[in-house]
């Protein structure tokens, strides 16, 4: 019986089996009602050498096509340098677990302090979580925050120009938890203000939720917003891509009272959706209704300083069914990736990250135009990400199709309807690629 | 250890002017950003570090040497199954083919991925004993609120929206009650009673027709397997609930005896605890969720089909209860499962369980005479001892006796993590011992032998227990100050 | 041992209520300071607002635990302990002098059903 992951020789075994007082393994479970114990062989795979293990899923990653990527939509694919894998891989750091036991785990907890800290620098909040699933999940999050610091309102309004995958997730979660979701219509491509005002004028909104850059790419202009909701005593939520907030006006700025969004952006794979971080920052009022894991700067019995998991009260392990919030993850995994990826780049890095993937999306809108197959639909300025309507001949769904076989990404269909594309770019698409791509294009459609 | 790199935050290794990064010229200059209206850009400089990127390295990788993780040793931390996490995995997550595939990609060059999603959520249904998986929540908690949303969903499509209450376990862990919370249902508790299983007497009058479900683990969070499951699984769904099966402790039961046969309808589990991925510090976990043959349409969307042809494609089903994630949740977490369940396969998935059982039998018997055991027979993979045991300082009649947090403390002297302390709440001085089932006898030995020794420094020295730890990175910190003092960035230091 | 402070109105939840006229100045006992430890922070009502007898007005939390405040009276919030938002550990050093809020009480009638000092004494062995 003798396996790589299980250390025990049958004289082990036996020897322990001796002390417990028990006969085989199969007695350890003496107690188990005898109907309920599984009689057959489980219905799965054999063992496989490691050798077999790496054919079949190599086999099945070799099945899938990686491609010339134009898209965004919540995933760039911005560079992660590689410096960010290989401090990850440090087993010290993957193989732990929540830093319960402070003294051992001052690694974990010090790079999520420098998190918190390099996510309060670019939300420009005072506070930020450590961290949650990811921008969806946290802007849920962000939700139910709003409800719980209002008290008696359930009502929270947000813009249309949401991605429509993170609406879907804050509608469910909206739904379950009992928060009256309501959409605010867009108009040319950015939330409309005067629509949020008249809401805000019955009263009874906890929390307004707004997204920059939004679904399509547009950078909104948020003024006066943060003053009509807190007029209203209304919080301001403003979700972000957090690599855009390295120069674009800061949550903080704007007034918000939560930064929320995802921080895949900082040097996370696409991954195909997964693992990324989402982001929760705020300011010293709502600390207590934040939810998710916080890390706090104290002193050890020497004086020495020392980080430690803090403000546990309001979590579930504590407050059950009173917590913020159910979360128990801390993304510690990808905390690391973030604090990695933003110490590397630093003020500069990020500037110049957002300033070539702006050059390259604005040469790819601007060659796409050109080809007469695409024209502008939203005037509003944007950074690495902009929204097109297909004018051309050929099918749109079909031009996809071939644009696919030649191993391209063509953006994101906003809208099949009104032939919408949302293309993205970032500093790993290089002008030959970009001319190819848009030679392939003109040709196809 | 560099001392100057040593104890500094990265902030404190900035200087101005120094880069850690490369990227390209611009070649495409049509456009600047400089275009862009300076109200919408930020005004308050980015207070980031500069540093190069041999000190980005030499920081983080000293921070690594002030971290315990399973492979640095033992860490029998109860309720979180710290098992080994094979290296092949992590090789397998890593494959270009999965780490540059973007979301929106078409299913017609996704093939690959769809095929291992099909793959895993058909193999847990197997081992669970249930019909469906799906693996889009991110994390167990996440899970739970899945499978409660499920178990809403379940009851609103039968046109039944009376049943608002859901019942759990006084020894269920806190996510329970707060995934309840955060579905929109309220919380009745049941008794346990003094052998730590659910007093089935106290649960009957609770049952009536405003009860969605009950939420279990089995066995429960003392380790303890509940006899009674039958019983109550009939019970509550005469009652017209649902069984909720939290699978955090689903390790001693693998092939042993599934949730379906014991007669839950929906569960999930934690691909972090019982299928050997990374902890990662907390996370990224994976809490895939498993439903009984009915409530499959019900999953959250996008769902995976596999097709007549043998294809894969992407599904998004009306019924379903609606997305917790925009597409597959954490999917290289997904990916590393995948490559453990390959390499146990059939043969030792079942072994995984029985030995982890085995471990806890062990130590618990090693140790009863000096930790006090409250609830004595066969545990399975973990078990709960209420402190030291009287005539080892445990005595807690005495104002200065030797608590829980002084034993853990002590044991991080000697190089092993501690077990869960003051979980669970039944007891004043719970310890919760999981060993896993990939600690050999020698480990599981020193382990014992370094718990009986700080048995007897409690009865000898207490004071050495009392300032314990002693050779950690830090000593004891002030918790308290950083509650009433709190400090949560470089800026507020 | 925990003190008891006779002439008190005592719940099972370890508030007690102090009479003064029309107003009752609600706390938590020592008993309760003692079990939760070193008060890091107390989440009070806000003035005007309604507190209901048996319903939560607050919470206090300790590093390690947290506590709802339950009112064992009914009525309005008149006045908040404000030193508490600065110094919560007050409430270690005298539960009983260091009241959470005071209510003007809308039932004087309710105390009734409250605990005197001997009994919470009794009750919390």
């Amino acid at each position: 019986m003798s396996y790589k992951y299980f250390p025990h020789t049958e004289q082990d075994i036996s020897e322990m089996l001796k002390v417990i007082g028990v006969g085989s393994l199969d007695e350890l479970y003496a107690e188990v009602p005898e109907e309920l114990k599984f009689a057959r062989e489980l219905n799965i795979p054999s063992e496989k050498s490691e050798i077999e293990v790496r054919e079949i899923i190599e086999g099945m990653a070799a099945r899938n096509k990686q491609l010339v990527c134009f898209a965004g939509c919540g995933t760039y694919n911005h560079y992660t340098p590689s410096v960010i894998p290989y401090i990850a891989s440090r087993s010290e750091f993957s193989t732990s677990y929540t830093p319960y036991q402070a003294e051992i785990s001052q690694g974990t907890l010090q790079y999520i302090f420098e998190y918190q800290s390099m996510m309060a620098e670019l939300t420009g909040m005072e506070i930020s979580n450590a961290s949650m699933y990811d921008g969806a999940t946290a802007t849920a999050e962000a939700m139910m925050m709003c409800v719980a610091a209002a008290k008696k309102r359930r009502k929270v309004l947000i813009s249309a120009t949401f991605n429509p995958a993170v609406l879907q997730v804050v509608r469910t979660y909206a739904k379950y938890h009992g928060v009256d979701l309501v959409e605010v219509p867009a108009k040319n491509g950015a939330t409309d203000k005067a629509a949020i005002e008249t809401l805000l004028a019955a009263g009874d909104v906890a929390g307004v939720m707004v997204a920059q850059p939004n679904y399509y790419g547009c950078i909104e202009d948020f003024s006066g917003l943060a003053d009509a909701c807190h007029a209203q005593k209304s919080l301001l939520v403003i979700n972000s891509v957090a690599s855009a907030l390295g120069v674009l006006k800061s949550p903080g700025e704007w007034g918000a009272d939560i930064a929320c969004g995802d921080a895949q952006s900082l040097g996370i794979p696409m991954g195909y959706g997964g693992p990324y971080i989402g982001y929760l920052c705020t300011n010293s009022a709502l600390i207590r209704k934040m939810p998710g894991r916080l890390v706090g700067a104290t002193t050890d019995a020497e004086g020495k300083r020392c980080f430690v998991l803090t403000m546990q009260a309001r979590e579930q392990h504590i407050r059950r069914e009173k917590a913020t919030s159910n979360i128990c993850t801390a993304q510690g995994f990808m905390c690391l990736y973030v604090a990695s990826y933003l110490s590397l780049m630093g003020p500069k890095g990020l500037h110049k990250v957002n300033s070539l993937s702006y050059e390259a999306a604005h040469y790819l809108h601007d060659a796409l135009v050109d080809t007469g197959l695409f024209e502008d639909v939203y005037e509003s300025p944007y950074l690495n990400e902009f929204t097109l309507r297909y004018t051309g001949a050929t099918p749109l769904h079909e031009l996809r199709k071939q644009l696919t076989a030649e191993g391209y990404l063509a953006g994101v269909v906003a809208d099949e309807k009104e032939q919408l594309v949302i293309f993205a770019a970032t500093e790993q698409n290089s002008k030959t690629q970009i001319d190819a791509f848009v030679a392939t294009v003109s040709q196809r459609a | 250890m560099n001392k100057t790199y040593y104890g500094k935050l990265i902030f404190e290794l900035s200087k101005s002017g120094r880069t850690g990064y490369s990227l390209p010229e611009s070649t495409m200059k049509n456009h600047s950003m400089d275009e862009l209206p300076s109200a919408l850009l930020r005004e308050k400089p980015l207070g980031l570090p500069e540093v190069d990127e041999l000190t980005v390295v030499r920081h983080y990788t000293n921070m690594s040497n002030n971290n315990f993780g399973v492979d640095t040793g033992f860490y029998p931390l109860g309720s979180c199954t710290m098992k080994y996490n094979p290296k092949i995995n992590e090789e397998m997550a890593a494959l270009k083919g999965f780490t540059n595939l973007h979301p929106a990609q078409c299913e017609c060059t996704t093939q690959g991925a769809l095929e291992l999603y099909w793959e895993v959520q058909r193999t847990l249904s197997e081992i669970a004993g249930l019909s469906a998986f799906t693996l889009n929540p991110y994390a167990g908690a996440h899970g739970e609120l899945t499978g409660l949303m499920v178990i809403r969903k379940y009851h609103e499509m039968r046109g039944d929206t009376a049943r608002t209450k859901i019942i759990v376990p006084d020894s269920a862990h806190g996510t329970n009650p707060a995934s309840a919370a955060v579905c929109g249902l309220q919380i009745v508790q049941v008794k346990s009673t003094a052998d730590g299983t659910v007093d089935v007497e106290d649960l009957k009058p609770l049952l009536g027709d405003d009860i969605a479900g009950m939420m279990m683990t089995n066995p429960n969070t003392l380790g303890i397997f509940e006899k009674k499951i039958p019983e109550i699984a009939r019970l509550v769904h005469e009652c017209g609930g649902l069984m909720y099966y939290d699978g955090a402790n689903l390790n001693p039961m693998l092939g042993v005896c599934r949730p379906g046969d014991m007669g839950f309808d929906v569960m999930h589990i934690n691909l972090h605890k019982t299928f050997a991925t990374p902890h990662g510090g907390g996370g990224p976990g994976s809490g895939p969720v498993g439903v009984r043959q009915g409530l499959e349409e019900y999953l959250p969307n996008p769902q995976v089909v596999k097709n007549s042809d043998g294809s894969f494609s992407i599904r998004t089903n009306e019924n379903s209860l609606g997305s917790v994630s925009p597409l597959f949740g954490n999917y290289a977490v997904i990916v590393r499962a995948y490559a453990y369940l390959l390499s146990l396969g059939k043969e030792n998935v079942p072994l995984a369980g029985k030995l982890s059982v085995l471990n806890a039998n062990y130590i618990k018997e090693c140790l009863k005479e000096y930790y006090k055991l409250p609830i004595d027979g066969l545990c399975k993979h973990e078990f709960v001892f209420d402190g030291l045991r009287e005539e080892y300082g445990g005595d807690h009649h005495d104002a200065g006796h030797v608590t829980t947090l002084d034993v853990a403390k002590r044991l991080l002297d000697y190089g092993f993590h501690a077990p869960t302390i003051y979980f669970p709440l039944l007891f004043h001085e719970a310890m919760m011992i999981e060993p896993t089932e990939t600690e050999s006898k020698d480990t599981l030995d020193e382990f014992i032998e370094v718990m009986r020794t700080i048995a007897l420094e409690a009865r000898d020295h207490r004071e050495m227990l009392k300032t314990a730890p002693h050779t950690t990175p830090v000593r004891r910190l002030d918790d308290v100050k950083a509650v009433k003092e709190p400090k949560f960035t470089y800026a507020a230091l | 041992m925990a003190k008891v402070i006779e002439g008190l109105y005592y719940s099972e939840s370890h508030e007690y209520v102090k009479i003064e006229g029309e107003y009752g100045y609600v706390g938590i006992t020592d008993y309760a300071q003692d079990q939760l430890g070193n008060v890091v922070y107390v989440d009070m009502p806000e003035v005007d607002d309604e507190v209901t007898a048996g319903e939560e007005f607050g919470a206090v939390e300790s590093v390690k635990a947290a506590s709802d405040l339950i009112s064992p009276v009914s009525g309005t919030v008149v006045e908040i302990n404000e030193a508490l938002e600065d110094a919560p550990e007050l409430v270690n050093k005298d539960a009983f002098a260091n009241w959470i809020m005071k209510v003007k009480l809308s039932d004087p009638s309710e105390v009734d059903a409250l605990m005197d000092a001997a009994a919470y004494e009794a009750s919390c062995h």
